[in-house]
């Protein structure tokens, strides 16, 4: 393939995962809405009792957590829909890197499809761990407004790496931020989905005896955000090692391994945000709603990270490729 | 700083000490902990949005004149240094205090639970809940031995429980993960080493910048720099006395595309020698590939155009014969710098703009369209009169003081272009240009450190986050029976009531039962 048709093709491929996405978002919503119907709120009660101090008694989650019918199948067609995105968006990532000659990490569009696929990707493969179809909604949206943001605002030309990106360090270091803000992603939309369901739980037994049921068919918020501590506590090692890498990086490049660059100091407070929710969740008393508070803004100060310092503070990090 | 309880803090006792205690019990708080670490979050935000002495002094500077009334406050606040200011240290170091003081009873607690043997089976193992009970054809003693056998194996701690208790059951009891608080203590205490690092870098490490001509050399002494800091403990008199000189520079520019004017490469070649009396060696200094010598790097941070001038006198003298380091401006290289020639009599100046691909515009005049040298032009304005070097006061290398000169004249030069300013009274001649790079010299003795306690720290982290501190008891509940009833159950010892405890806990519990009713359908020897 010419170049030229790579870049075509790329651009194509990117366009059919927005499509295809956007299907899924529109299934994934269908299948929310009919899963609409009333629930007792003792079904949302723990899986885990609390024992004696820090010691959790086992007890066994029920195998048989009732499947409502309605509304699976286009959970199922929005799943489908996903994997079908994945892979058009993983042909448009490795297409990118093709027509320019090298890793697909050179610029702000690239990082952005890259995060996009890192999200969908962290996405699939928990999904074949359990059942998440219910995360499904709030992990293509965050997704198609970075792909969005990437075609329209970020998008630039496939082009050789500046001499400070020339280094192995950019696929190890790169490679290791994607992922996690693939990871930090999902943290933050499992957080937000616990606060929303635990919000209307609060509200609809306060008001009726019992709960609503737009969340119905979504875990309890327990399970939530026992779901959202593992995935926080799989990225903040990787983010620290993301962190050091860039150091290391940094330290041949530039001459040192810190020092405080607006990258550097949002990824510190990045790592902080993510190290105080850690310690929030054995701390009694946050837990819960606080916990999934703080993932949600230590994935907010991650953003500001990627775009706000790309855009709008000179750092040593400004390689958006966009004036 | 992960106690499991948050720690709740009695009203202070009268007296000194008693206050102490409970200021201490504060400070050493969980809940303490996280607001710290929020703070830390807080006040570092300042240092990303304001410019900061460390990285850009211009700026802060720009910063400061434009709006002098909150500038200076904010300056005398440390707002433009904030990771110096005390009042972010003060955060970090309440922060590792409130760190300290929970890692040593920590650490004791741990050592402690390290040599104990695991606690003996509770009463009732109902009570656990996901116990399992099952009825095996084998003899109490050979099932217990067999489990016990098999947690051994799996690296689990066992202890095996009286012949006969009280109740006349026989147990084992077993525990595993204690990685998990090791690697927990393993990564605070590698955060304090990090902190270590830094701090033995900012004191016995230095730094510092220098322009090198081509052609043109540098030996590591601190008056050779154009800007050098080192730490306290520094001696500035006795660096490692290595030198270099730059052979050559190459660069090339993108010249297709929207990243038209990037730069493609750039190159240092350089001869080096590790001390005056070492053999000489040659290597090339590239963006990310600094030079090594003696534990101090050479790292290559930017580059430039120096144009050369042959400046004569009235008489035809040769005043003024060499190559200018010029700044570039903007992204296509437009370059100032001035040439100070105080020989000549009166004393002249020059001041200049450079440009590697020169477009002049009626409108605009003069500016570079692209930072390779495609089309290299310079604008001159000649002064005569008072340079100003004789009045003691230090003067920049790139700034004219033209406060006692007279502007003699401007011309526009092509390299080999003779300019003469006034009939007979001097000329200048643009013979070319050299390039020039700029590098940063750095030697950190803490970077060593940073990176293995990095290192301990991802690893301890690794293991405090994923090692699943458990305990199993195996339990025969009536010794005497026809039948050997017995129980498995569990406890996960996490804090944070995660059910991947729990999921990991159950797999244990029936991998054993598994094991255990796997010894009923062998051949039993003794019945």
């Amino acid at each position: 393939m010419t170049t030229s048709a790579l870049a075509q093709a790329s651009n194509a491929a990117i366009y059919a995962t927005m499509v295809s996405l956007t299907f899924a978002m529109v299934a994934f919503a269908v299948s929310f809405a009919a899963g609409r119907r009333r629930v007792p709120a003792v079904a949302a009660s723990v899986g885990v009792r609390e024992g004696g101090g820090s010691v959790a008694v086992l007890t066994r989650p029920s195998d048989a957590d009732e499947q409502p019918e309605a509304g699976r199948r286009s959970a199922n067609i929005a799943m489908s829909l996903t994997w079908l995105s994945f892979v058009l968006l993983l042909a448009g990532v490795v297409m990118r890197g093709l027509w320019a000659g090298r890793v697909p990490w050179g610029n702000m569009y690239e990082f952005s499809i890259s995060a996009a696929l890192a999200t969908l990707a962290a996405f699939l493969f928990l999904s074949l761990r359990s059942d998440i179809r219910w995360l499904g909604l709030f992990v293509v949206i965050p997704v198609l407004l970075t792909l969005g943001m990437a075609v329209t605002v970020l998008y630039t030309e496939a082009a050789q790496l500046v001499p400070a990106l020339k280094s192995y360090w950019l696929v190890i270091h790169v490679s290791a931020a994607v992922v996690c803000s693939g990871a930090f992603t999902i943290a933050a939309a499992t957080a937000g989905v616990g606060l929303l369901k635990g919000g209307l739980e609060r509200r609809a037994v306060a008001r009726t005896g019992s709960s609503d049921g737009v969340l119905a068919r979504v875990p309890s918020v327990e399970r939530l955000e026992s779901f959202t501590n593992r995935v926080v506590a799989f990225s903040f090692p990787l983010w620290t090692f993301a962190v050091v890498a860039g150091a290391i990086w940094a330290e041949n490049a530039w001459g040192r391994y810190w020092g405080w660059d607006p990258k550097e100091t949002w990824a510190f407070i990045t790592w902080v945000i993510f190290a105080a929710y850690l310690h929030a969740r054995s701390t009694a008393g946050w837990r819960g709603t606080k916990a999934s508070w703080i993932a949600i803004v230590g994935w907010l100060a991650f953003l500001i990270n990627y775009f706000g310092v790309n855009f709008f503070v000179n750092s040593l990090h400004s390689y958006a490729g966009v004036s | 700083m992960s106690a499991g309880q948050e720690r709740v803090a009695p009203l202070p006792p009268l007296g000194g000490l008693g206050f102490a205690r409970w200021a201490w019990r504060q400070l050493t708080s969980m809940k303490t902990a996280l607001i710290l670490l929020f703070l830390l979050a807080i006040a570092s935000i300042p240092g990303s949005i304001l410019p900061q002495q460390g990285n850009d002094p211009l700026k802060v500077k720009e910063w400061i004149a434009g709006s002098p009334s909150v500038g200076r406050l904010l300056q005398s606040l440390g707002f433009f240094d904030v990771f110096a200011a005390p009042w972010f240290a003060a955060v970090y170091l309440l922060l590792f205090i409130s760190l300290i003081g929970c890692v040593i009873p920590r650490a004791r607690q741990h050592w402690r639970a390290m040599l104990a043997p695991p606690p003996s089976a509770p009463r009732n193992l109902d009570r656990l809940g996901g116990t399992v009970t099952l009825d095996v054809n084998v003899a109490p003693a050979e099932v217990l031995a067999g489990a016990a056998e098999y947690l051994r194996r799996h690296r689990w701690r066992v202890v095996s429980g009286p012949a006969v208790t009280t109740d006349g059951a026989q147990w084992v009891s077993a525990e595993k993960g204690y990685l998990r608080e090791t690697g927990n203590l393993v990564f605070h205490v590698a955060l304090l080493l990090i902190l270590a690092s830094v701090a033995v870098g900012g004191l016995f490490g230095w730094k510092g910048n220098v322009i090198v001509k081509e052609g043109g050399g540098f030996a590591n002494t601190v008056t050779q720099y154009d800007a050098w800091g080192g730490g306290r403990f520094v001696d500035s008199d006795s660096l490692t006395p290595f030198s270099f000189s730059l052979d050559s520079f190459d660069v090339d520019f993108e010249r297709e595309g929207s990243q038209r004017g990037a730069p493609k490469y750039f190159e240092a070649k350089v001869t080096y020698r590790d001390d005056p009396a070492a053999p000489q060696q040659e290597s090339v200094i590239e963006v990310n590939a600094p030079l090594e010598v003696d534990r101090a790097k050479v790292f290559l941070v930017g580059h430039g155009y120096a144009p050369h001038f042959v400046v004569k006198d009235a008489r035809g003298t040769v005043v003024f014969n060499d190559a200018v380091v010029f700044l570039p401006q903007d992204g296509n290289f437009t370059s100032t710098g001035v040439v100070k020639i105080p020989d000549s009599e009166p004393q002249l100046g020059l001041r200049g703009l450079f440009l590697p691909t020169a477009l002049i515009d009626k409108i605009k005049g003069g500016q570079s369209v692209f930072p390779g040298p495609d089309n290299p032009a310079v604008f001159l304005s000649a002064w005569t009169g008072d340079l100003g070097l004789d009045t003691g006061m230090p003067q920049s290398v790139y700034r004219l003081d033209s406060e006692s000169m007279t502007q003699i004249g401007l011309g526009t030069l092509r390299p080999g272009q003779i300019w003469d300013w006034q009939e007979g009274s001097g000329s200048v001649m643009f013979t070319g240009f050299d390039r020039w790079a700029s590098f940063q010299i750095a030697y950190d003795p803490g970077k060593e450190g940073a990176l293995i306690s990095s290192a301990l720290a991802i690893t301890g982290l690794m293991l405090s986050l994923f090692v699943r501190r458990r305990r199993i008891w195996v339990k025969v509940l009536d010794p005497a029976g026809a039948t050997t009833v017995v129980q498995v159950a569990g406890l996960t010892r996490s804090s944070s009531l995660d059910d991947i405890d729990l999921g990991a806990l159950t797999d244990d519990i029936d991998a054993l039962v598994r094991e255990i009713s796997r010894a009923e359908a062998t051949p039993k020897e003794h019945l």
